[in-house]
């Protein structure tokens, strides 16, 4: 689960890292209030979406006056912010954070990970903030240094200095620096995040170091027990089919091509998608509907599938273990009635039950085609939709 | 012979009374030898009653003090997992089976240090299976985990995947050619887990009675390429090999917590790449992995 700069910012100063003072704003007149609250002279306003790249799209604008702050409010909420991570199509957005400005003598960046390898936390820090470090990692890797701080023990001292040094940190800010690593990792642990990324870091001209941004990822299997975070959730973010969907515990994801596809099991979903572009056409979605699929279920994902009007054809492939075909092909057609299908269906069952299954399709009376192999269901349903 | 499991295995179930727990605990023992090899379940608010004839303990140290077992499988729900797993390392059992999907990936990385730390203490080495894994099955031998028995058959081709149904996709082309499988091994699709390709496909390396590996892998993570380095240097046996998730999104968790890309090296293309280089038999068509197999032996 992902949240907005704002809430992360809120996250950090709870673990007593340093941020910027700012408001977060849901209009132009709150945002105007917010810069007046907060005084001074210079001020930053931030588009408040799921995603990264917002400076380079327009979203992010210093004011030097209330006007300011005023005009730029105004041109971002409301905006389709496209960055690099939105899409083609952007985001719209509907949040604004209004912040102090900073006096920024040097960016760094710094991120807590699960790191899969060691099985332990990497910290990683990096002298060239600011920049995507995807980018800093492919071009200068040299300038990323890592730490793996193992979960019984935590960062330890030497680690964080390692990293302090690492960067460069000048000697009168490396006590706030390392400081600073430390409870990024506390924060990273305690919240159950799965990301905890703050680019830039910045040295002020005082020699304060501070989190500009954040930059939040939480375990979707620990929500259960981070009630805080769950509240951060904003939905206006998220696709609205895979809201739908995981209401019924469906995993569903949209992608951009015209074959729907239902599948039991995440890996098999995914080879059902492989398999469809093999053979010349575009997944429109991943779905599993997961082990203990029920004709309401299958119902459900039907109607999601068939929300997104670019389908022009469903496969839907089947391994009967524990779940049985006979109680899939029900599911299915009852599924396609409900729904009133009117694109060509495919269906490939296989495992317990099979020919039960096979059997209720074929009485159904439906249009289905059936298919022995992953590979003839995608022929089939490419040859269908054609 | 098989890897890791056999008939003879003596098999504790932790979450027996649970409702995952007991529908595959029946199964399990209804097949082969299932009925000798599942000898305990643990339960602290049940000990001294039995399910399906097997007698529940308090613990899985009392469990394994009376029954000899050496190896658990695991039902707990999400929130208790990984102090099963726990419960299992600290009893010094050889293998713990964890099939509970949605363990928070702290609990795992807790528990998985604390097993290293036991070990690096000299305390003995609990290796661990999953979690969120179907388990693993030795054909007419045993069957451990939520798998279909019927589709399997008792042969000389290992299988190794993170994922489920692909794993039952591969047996079932296996066996429909008139190959069987030595053992099949599903390792689980989260990101911080026990076993690794790298582990099985050396377990399959030794092991006399397998001829050749399918190893089905997907989107995220290196363990993939680990073990395709290590093949490259060390494996006598031909290899089929498969990802899942070439058509994947950067950034989405596609089900599996562990199937995310977010780096180069964790897409489909860049790990079917690799196992080419290191010699695998490589398919971007799921459907022909068992075909191409039997074009190896």
């Amino acid at each position: 689960m992902k949240i907005h700069e704002y809430q992360g910012k809120e996250i950090l100063r709870k673990f007593g890292v340093a941020t910027p003072r700012g408001i977060p704003c849901f209009s132009v007149d709150e945002a105007v209030k917010a810069a007046q609250e907060l005084g001074g002279s210079i001020w930053v306003v931030k588009a408040q979406i799921h995603a990264g790249g917002r400076g380079k799209g327009g979203g992010v604008k210093l004011a030097r006056s209330p006007d300011e702050v005023r005009a730029h409010a105004s041109a971002i909420l409301g905006m389709q912010l496209k960055t690099h991570q939105t899409g083609p199509e952007g985001q719209k957005v509907r949040r604004l954070l209004v912040e102090d400005g900073a006096d920024i003598k040097k960016e760094y960046y710094v991120a807590a990970l699960t790191d899969r390898a060691t099985q332990k936390v990497a910290i990683m820090a990096s002298s060239e903030g600011g920049m995507d470090i995807e980018e800093v990692a492919h071009s200068t890797p040299e300038k990323i240094i890592k730490v793996f701080a193992d979960p019984l023990v935590g960062l330890t001292d030497a680690q964080a200095q390692q990293l302090a040094d690492g960067i460069g940190v000048p000697s009168a800010s490396q006590a706030q620096a390392i400081d600073t690593f430390k409870k990024l990792y506390t924060c990273y642990m305690e919240t159950d995040a799965s990301l905890a990324e703050i680019n830039p870091l910045i040295l002020e001209g005082n020699g304060n170091i501070k989190a500009l941004d954040a930059k939040f990822n939480f375990d979707a299997n620990a929500l259960y027990r981070q009630q805080e975070i769950v509240a951060y959730r904003d939905l206006d973010e998220e696709d609205a089919d895979e809201i739908e969907a995981s209401k019924f515990d469906l995993a569903y994801i949209s992608l951009d091509g015209n074959i729907g596809c239902l599948v039991n099991g995440a890996g098999l979903a995914m080879a059902t998608m492989d398999t469809i572009k093999l053979f010349g056409a575009e997944p429109a979605n991943f779905l599993d509907v997961g082990g203990g699929a029920t004709t309401e279920k299958v119902t459900e994902a039907f109607k999601i599938m068939l929300k997104n009007t670019q389908v022009k054809g469903i496969l839907v492939n089947i391994f009967g273990g524990i779940m049985k075909c006979d109680t899939i092909a029900t599911g299915v057609v009852t599924a396609a009635r409900e729904t009133h299908l009117a694109v060509p269906l495919v269906v490939r069952m296989k495992g317990t039950n099979e020919d039960l299954g096979k059997q209720i399709l074929a009485e159904s009376g439906l249009p289905i085609i059936t298919a022995d192999t992953m590979a003839d269901a995608a022929t089939k349903i490419v040859a269908a939709v054609q | 012979m098989s890897i890791l499991i056999n008939k003879d295995t003596r098999i504790i179930t932790q979450g027996i009374t649970g409702k995952t727990g007991q529908f595959h605990t029946e199964k399990c023992i209804e097949y082969a030898n299932g009925k000798n090899c599942f000898v305990a379940g643990v339960n602290p608010k049940k000990a001294g009653e039995s399910i399906f004839d097997v007698p529940i303990f308090a613990s899985v140290k009392e469990a394994k003090a009376q029954t000899a077992a050496t190896v658990s499988v695991i039902y707990v729900p999400p929130a208790g997992a990984a102090a099963a797993i726990w419960e299992a390392c600290e009893a010094d059992l050889d293998l713990a089976i964890c099939i509970t999907e949605g363990i928070p990936v702290r609990d795992m990385l807790i528990v998985r240090n604390r097993m290293r730390q036991k070990e690096a203490g000299g305390g003995k080495k609990t290796l661990l299976l999953g979690p969120n894994c179907p388990g693993l099955i030795t054909p007419d031998e045993v069957k451990i985990g939520i798998m279909p028995g019927h589709i399997h058959r008792k042969g000389r081709i290992g299988v190794v995947s993170r994922s489920g149904t692909l794993t039952y996709e591969a047996v079932a082309q296996l066996t429909e050619i008139g190959l069987g499988q030595s053992s099949a091994v599903g390792i689980g699709g989260d990101p911080i887990n026990g076993l690794k390709h790298i582990d099985i496909m050396q377990a399959f390396n030794d092991d006399p009675e397998t001829d050749a590996v399918i190893m089905i892998g997907e989107i995220g993570g290196p363990d993939e390429a680990d073990a395709a380095r290590w093949c490259k240097d060390n494996m006598k046996k031909p290899i089929v090999g498969f990802i899942a998730g070439v058509t994947a999104p950067a950034g989405k968790r596609m089900g599996h917590a562990g199937a995310l890309i977010s780096g180069g090296a964790d897409t489909a293309d860049a790990k079917l790449g690799i196992m080419e280089e290191c010699g695998f038999t490589v398919t971007r068509n799921p459907s022909e992995m068992a075909k191409l197999l039997k074009a190896l032996l």
